[in-house]
């Protein structure tokens, strides 16, 4: 600095020394460019953090924004059907690769032909003998591919539409169609009397081949084939089983098996839906039946969801509704008894549903309707994504593709209307969510969250209820924990506590903010939760012991004589209390077997199995401990300076007209400070709330729906933690996951904002007084 | 004592509990993790003892971890007999270690089964690179089947062998980890040349001349590795030459290998300077080792290393970013209700729960950015991601992020505090707002953000949940800086103390045998975050003072 005056000093005294004019408005000027370049500098740059703070939200924002779109169907084009025009189709298919149609129909005969233009490929006549007509046709699940048609003289031809990939060189892909016949291309037996076959169902099991059908004389067949293969030779033998099953000796329309071959469901022409229990097909018994159509109205389509748990009937008023087999758990009705149940019921068409098809991984499906019009619904969320008039003509077919990209559909002219379609999240919907939902399997409405699993067939339960409940639960009992802990400290350290105390505690809280959660977390889950579970009866003797042994300190201080009492400086309790609770927990702990067995017959923990109440060994009591210690720092922190910056010139007034300590503490610290207590708490509650690692060290995960506080709980935040690095990117899941972080993002800044803005009014008010 | 009840008196104790509680819980849990991950290393003493079980008269030998006091019945439920007339019962765990002979290293025993404790000085703990703890007595020392030491003398030559067979250990994981590495490194490279030229789809004339210059490469690598597979095979025979006969406290006898002991010790007969250099020595080994038998034993240095340098990296963002927004929030932006806004929403950032950041990071930089990375530079690796995945970079970015509102409130601060004067006397001599603020105002306010990063430093070590998404593993196969080109790996996944903790208290196959090193981990990620966190506030407070004297 001297140094500096002194050459300036010199320079003054020799003018020679200074720059000279333009030097110095060059200078002048390029200091001026500097500072501007440095404003711009600086907003760009702090505007940009800012902005880059507030994408943060915009991006979770648009991660879960598709959630919310529907479907999209976009019409891709229009033909006539190059073969068989004139024929009905029973159905039709689409293989994964977008370039193959497939048509049966109802004579017998399978089309090939190229999905963009309605070039014929391939013509496949099946092996119907002369003289012998279809009279039937079913399907079993589409993910099998599997059909099945009913002959006049009461046998079945079996047909997988299978394909085939050849790379007939490198990097050249071709899709062959390459029709499988599992039982061989002859008709196999179905009914031995001959009599033909009016309705017809298959479905493939783990080895055998299982076919219902009806005959025109109205018996219900039930026949399973079972192929041999012979290793040497490999001949194949067929080895075939038939049962009769019992029957109402009405002719029934559509025919349903699932996947197992226990459950064959069946609906007739007035509009009921059968049952039949053929798990053990020896003694099948007719189980229920249940009318499914309103008066007038008869069933015109019925299929069987993926997984084939839940079928959906549409009828000719356009009505379509999930059913599904439930369990009855009343005590007399034993195991396994199921009886029809209707969960739920979608958009309605405007015609009578005409064709049915579920999605091949999913719980969806498409449905067309005489109006002309085009449907995609969803089961599990009971959503109507798509719902519209695509065609002037009315529809009497339609595939979709395995890959829910696309979907064809016919119309009764024979021409062939093909649409893209964009379906990714046809499982979430706000009811799904927040609802009670009726999962498969289940035998009332619930919320569940269970989200993956490893069978395509299984249904993702995607409810947040659970989770949010578990967050609120943890959070809760953090907080009854740390609330009045932290409260009360706060209150005692700002105006009781003698300065020099002060000075020593609230950094040695205040540091503990600091302490990583990790650390609390494998605290609370190996050290705390063995050891409360072997202690239990201590949480509940200290909790009364502590603050009586308080009192008890209390009175006896009172009661020593002045001179001594006069000895000890005010604001010293809370260090004379420290030994108490050293001594009281130490006795409680080592009082806690002797009470399991006084009161208990030696274990609580049996003894809460006993009275009812679920005992886990890490539970939200022990996340409540964990979790409120990791908010006292917090609320601590910012109640006690709300409470230490109470101006003096209020509580020395109080005083000063005779009010007691405690009594300016309640009358007048604690309201004026109450808003920052408050806006304490709402930190402290957003910090439970978001805090992640301690529930998931110190809780068992599970995301039941209970406050029972010896039981665990998932949190939104551990869900996240846990599921998110599994999911498939840009899946429902994970953009559910999105959801969730979202959510949390939203309440815990809202919590905060509030908070704030609370704090900055107190802030002022104090200016004011 | 109703008046007494009227004074308050007795709410005044009251709330005096409250804090007295948590002051304890606070001082209680810091002593419970000192005092747990400390005696880690201690070498506690040998206790041989009898116990019956099941009728049986059994020895024991080991230390003694755990003591608790039961009712008696619970013991009864679980069908162990014990005296009709008992209400309590008090049962130690004993570490027997020797999990390769009797599969269970933690055995609880009752104490009245027990018989007295002795401490025999013969005693020898045993720390194995395999299969735990040996707990036994040495018996004779064999070189190549042929007994060379034995009896008083055994002990000075197996300290002597056993630091021979170490230097071998490591120069062989020398071999491995560096050379081996360095040499599948380069061939890894040279596959990807190719990968490249596929790519680009090279015409073949173009292509030979790399072809042969990439082949004559691998040939010289692979003879390379060859000469490293021989030295290191020598290494190993060499290692293996040495053996330990020992014997267990049921009397079997069993041969340990030198190469497979880090450590043996008799912790009875330590003396107390000598117990002080093996904890010592052990620390040291702690901190410095890498892990092993699945991160239950061993070290945690790739940890440390991991936390560090993703916590540099982020420092490296998120100090100029933060404290850039922070002068353009305090000097350079209009103040106004808008800007209030801003500002709390940019204090209340800090609240956000850090999982949120790690949903994004994982979407938005893992996925998002680095997906597009690799598409653009590294072609030739996909499928196979290069920062397409987790990994330290998009870490540290994300920890940045978490910690940006801390340093920018932080620096807020001391820049509020300069007092006008300064800033005025500055302005009125002339100088522009830039040369000001750059001159005089950031250095007066520099203690304020060093305070600011220190803090983000502090909370980034410690977060967990967000890195679990975006770049954290439970065992990297190598540190994230090595003498590789680039040198710097950001691409490469790391280790963290947090997540170790996590990982090996609770994903672990063998919780018991790892919980004291969890319990250490746990020491060293307090010490670290507590002499942050106090550092931040030694230097806020310097500062207060500082400025409370200029400002006067």
């Amino acid at each position: 600095m001297t140094n500096s005056v002194n050459r300036t000093s010199e320079a003054l005294s020799d003018s020679s020394y200074l720059p000279s004019r333009e030097a110095m408005a060059r200078r002048r000027q390029r200091r001026y460019l500097a500072d501007g370049a440095a404003r711009w500098m600086v907003r760009a740059g702090g505007g940009g953090v800012v902005i880059a703070l507030a994408l943060i939200f915009v991006y979770l924002f648009s991660e879960v924004v598709p959630l919310l779109r529907g479907a999209t169907v976009e019409p891709a084009y229009s033909y006539e059907l190059p073969a068989g025009a004139s024929e009905e189709t029973p159905l039709l298919g689409l293989e994964r690769y977008g370039e193959i149609v497939m048509r049966y129909s109802a004579s017998g005969r399978l089309f090939y032909f190229e999905r963009d233009t309605g070039a014929l490929l391939e013509e496949i006549d099946l092996n119907i003998p002369p003289g012998v007509s279809v009279t039937s046709f079913g399907n079993g699940e589409p993910r099998s591919r599997r059909t099945v048609f009913g002959l006049s003289d009461g046998t079945a031809i079996v047909v997988d539409h299978e394909f085939e990939l050849q790379f007939p060189e490198e990097g050249v892909r071709v899709v062959a169609p390459a029709p499988v016949f599992p039982v061989g291309d002859a008709p196999v037996v179905v009914d031995e009397d001959g009599v033909a076959l009016t309705a017809i169902t298959v479905q493939a099991a783990r080895e055998d081949i299982g076919v219902a059908a009806q005959s025109a004389d109205g018996r219900m067949l039930f026949v399973r084939y079972q192929v041999k293969t012979n290793f040497m030779t490999g001949d194949q033998q067929i080895e075939r089983r038939a049962y009769e099953l019992p029957t109402l000796l009405e002719p029934v329309e559509h025919l349903q098996l699932s996947a197992n071959l226990w459950n064959l469901i069946g609906a007739d022409q007035q509009g009921n839906l059968i049952y039949w229990d053929i798990s053990r097909p020896g003694d099948a018994l007719l189980r229920d039946r249940q009318i499914a159509s309103e008066a007038g109205e008869q069933i015109t389509a019925m299929q069987f969801l993926n997984g084939t748990f839940s079928f959906v009937v549409g009828t000719s008023s356009g009505r379509l509704a999930q059913w599904f087999l439930v369990r009855d758990e009343t005590e007399d009705a034993g195991d396994n008894i199921f009886f029809l149940e209707q969960a739920r019921e979608f958009s309605r068409h405007d015609g009578a549903i005409t064709a049915i098809q579920p999605e091949y991984s999913r719980k969806g499906f498409v449905a067309v309707d005489d109006s002309g019009g085009l449907g995609i619904h969803y089961g599990t969320s009971a959503r109507t994504l798509y719902l519209k008039q695509v065609s002037d003509r009315p529809l009497t077919a339609v595939a979709v593709s395995p890959v829910n990209n696309h979907v064809v559909a016919q119309d009764d002219q024979g021409r062939i209307h093909g649409f893209s379609v964009w379906n990714e999240h046809p499982e979430y919907s706000l009811k799904a969510l927040w609802g009670k939902v009726w999962y498969e399997g289940r035998s009332d409405p619930e919320y569940v969250w269970q989200a993956s699993s490893g069978s395509d067939a299984f249904e993702p339960k995607y409810s947040m209820v659970p989770l949010t409940i578990g967050t609120l639960k943890a959070a809760f009992f953090a907080m009854l924990f740390a609330m009045p802990l932290a409260i009360a400290g706060a209150i005692y350290t700002a105006y009781f506590m003698s300065p020099r105390l002060r000075g020593f505690v609230k950094p040695t809280i205040e540091v503990m903010e600091a302490l990583p959660t990790v650390i609390l977390g494998f605290l609370a889950g190996l050290w705390l939760a063995p050891f409360i579970e072997n202690h239990i009866p201590v949480v509940f003797t200290v909790l009364v012991g502590l603050p009586v042994a308080f009192l008890l300190v209390a009175y006896l201080f009172s009661r020593l004589p002045r001179h001594v009492r006069n000895r000890v400086p005010p604001g010293w309790e809370a260090v004379f209390l420290l030994p108490v609770i050293v001594g009281v927990t130490w006795l409680m702990v080592s009082l806690s077997p002797l009470i399991e067995i006084w009161f208990f017959d030696g274990s609580m923990r049996q003894w809460f199995t006993d009275i009812g109440i679920t005992y886990d060994q890490r539970n939200a009591l022990v996340v409540g401990i964990a979790m409120g210690f990791a908010v006292i720092p917090t609320i601590f922190s910012i109640a006690e300076d709300a409470v230490f910056t109470v101006p003096k010139h209020l509580t020395q007034g109080s005083l000063a007209l005779g009010a007691t300590a405690w009594q300016t503490v309640t009358m007048v610290v604690l309201l004026t400070a109450s808003p920052g207590i408050f806006s304490a708490v709402m930190i402290g509650f957003g910090r439970a709330v978001g805090e992640t690692m301690i529930v998931l060290m110190a809780t068992g995960n599970s995301p039941v729906l209970n406050f029972n506080i010896f039981e665990g709980m998932r949190t939104l935040s551990a869900n996240i933690a846990v599921e998110l690095p599994e999911t498939a990117v840009g899946s429902t899941h994970f953009r559910i996951l999105f959801l969730a972080g979202l959510v949390l993002f939203a309440i815990t800044f809202v919590v905060n904002t509030i908070a704030e803005i609370v704090r900055q009014r107190l802030r002022a008010r104090y200016s004011n007084l | 004592m109703r008046n007494w009840f009227k004074s308050g008196d007795p709410w005044i104790w009251m709330i005096g509990g409250a804090l007295s509680i948590s002051v304890i819980m606070v001082v209680g849990l810091l002593l419970l993790i000192a005092v747990r991950g400390f005696s880690h290393f201690w070498p506690s003493p040998i206790v041989e003892t009898t116990a019956v079980v099941e009728g049986e008269q059994v020895r024991v030998l080991g230390v003694v971890t755990n003591s608790e006091t039961l009712p008696a019945d619970r013991i009864r439920e679980s069908g162990q007999i014990i005296d009709d007339d008992a209400i309590l019962v008090t049962r130690h765990l004993f570490k027997v270690g020797n999990r390769d002979i009797t599969g269970r290293d933690f055995v609880w025993y009752l104490e009245s089964t027990l018989s007295d404790f002795r401490y025999p000085e013969n005693a020898m703990m045993v720390e194995r690179r395999e299969w735990g703890n040996f707990y036994g007595y040495p018996l004779r020392l064999e070189e190549a089947g042929v007994p060379v030491a034995g009896g008083d003398e055994l002990w000075p030559v197996l300290q002597e062998r056993i630091v021979r067979a170490n230097e071998l250990h490591g120069q062989i994981q020398q071999i491995e980890r560096y050379e081996i590495g360095r040499i599948n490194g380069e061939l890894e490279r040279l596959r990807l040349e190719e990968r490249k030229m596929d790519h680009r789809q090279l015409p073949a004339a173009e292509r030979a001349p790399i072809q042969r210059v990439i082949d004559q490469r691998r040939q010289a690598l692979e003879a390379e590795y060859e000469v490293l597979r021989i030295q290191r095979e020598e290494l190993q025979e060499r290692a293996r030459r040495d053996v330990l006969i020992a014997q267990t406290a049921n009397g079997i006898e069993t041969p340990i290998n030198l190469s497979n002991i880090v450590m043996a010790s008799r912790n009875n007969a330590l003396s107390p300077p000598g117990k002080l250099a093996f904890y010592g020595h052990r620390i040291k080994d702690f901190l410095t080792g890498f892990p092993r038998e699945a991160n239950t034993e061993g070290g945690i240095f790739p940890a440390i290393f991991g936390t560090v340098t993703m916590v540099l990296i982020m420092s490296v963002f998120v100090t100029p970013f933060g404290v850039l927004a922070a002068i353009y929030l305090r000097e350079y932006a209009r103040q106004g209700p808008l800007l209030k806004m801003i500002r709390v929403s940019v204090y209340n950032l800090a609240g956000v729960p850090s999982i949120v950041f790690g949903v994004f990071g994982l979407g938005f930089f893992v996925y998002l950015v680095g997906g597009s990375i690799d598409n653009l530079f590294y072609p030739e690796r996909l499928p196979a991601p290069t920062f397409g995945t987790p990994g330290l970079f998009w870490a540290s970015l994300t920890l940045a992020l978490l910690t940006l509102p801390v340093v920018i409130v932080s620096t807020e601060e001391g820049l509020a505090r300069i007092p006008r004067t300064i800033r005025e006397g500055s302005l009125a001599l002339g100088a522009t707002k830039w040369e000001t603020l750059w001159k005089v105002v950031v250095p007066l306010s520099a203690p304020a953000m060093m305070t600011g990063l220190i803090l983000a430093v502090a909370r980034a070590a410690g977060e967990v949940a967000p890195l679990m998404l975006v770049g954290v593993v439970k065992l990297a196969p190598s540190l994230p800086v090595d003498g590789q080109f680039p040198f710097i790996h950001l691409d490469r996944k790391i280790m963290h103390l947090g997540f170790h903790i996590y990982d090996v208290g609770f994903q672990s196959p063998n919780v018991e045998a790892a919980r004291p090193l969890v319990y250490a981990t746990a020491l060293t990620l307090v010490v670290l975050i507590l002499v942050l966190n106090l550092t931040a506030i030694a230097i806020r407070n310097r500062l207060r003072e500082k400025y409370r004297a200029e400002g006067d």
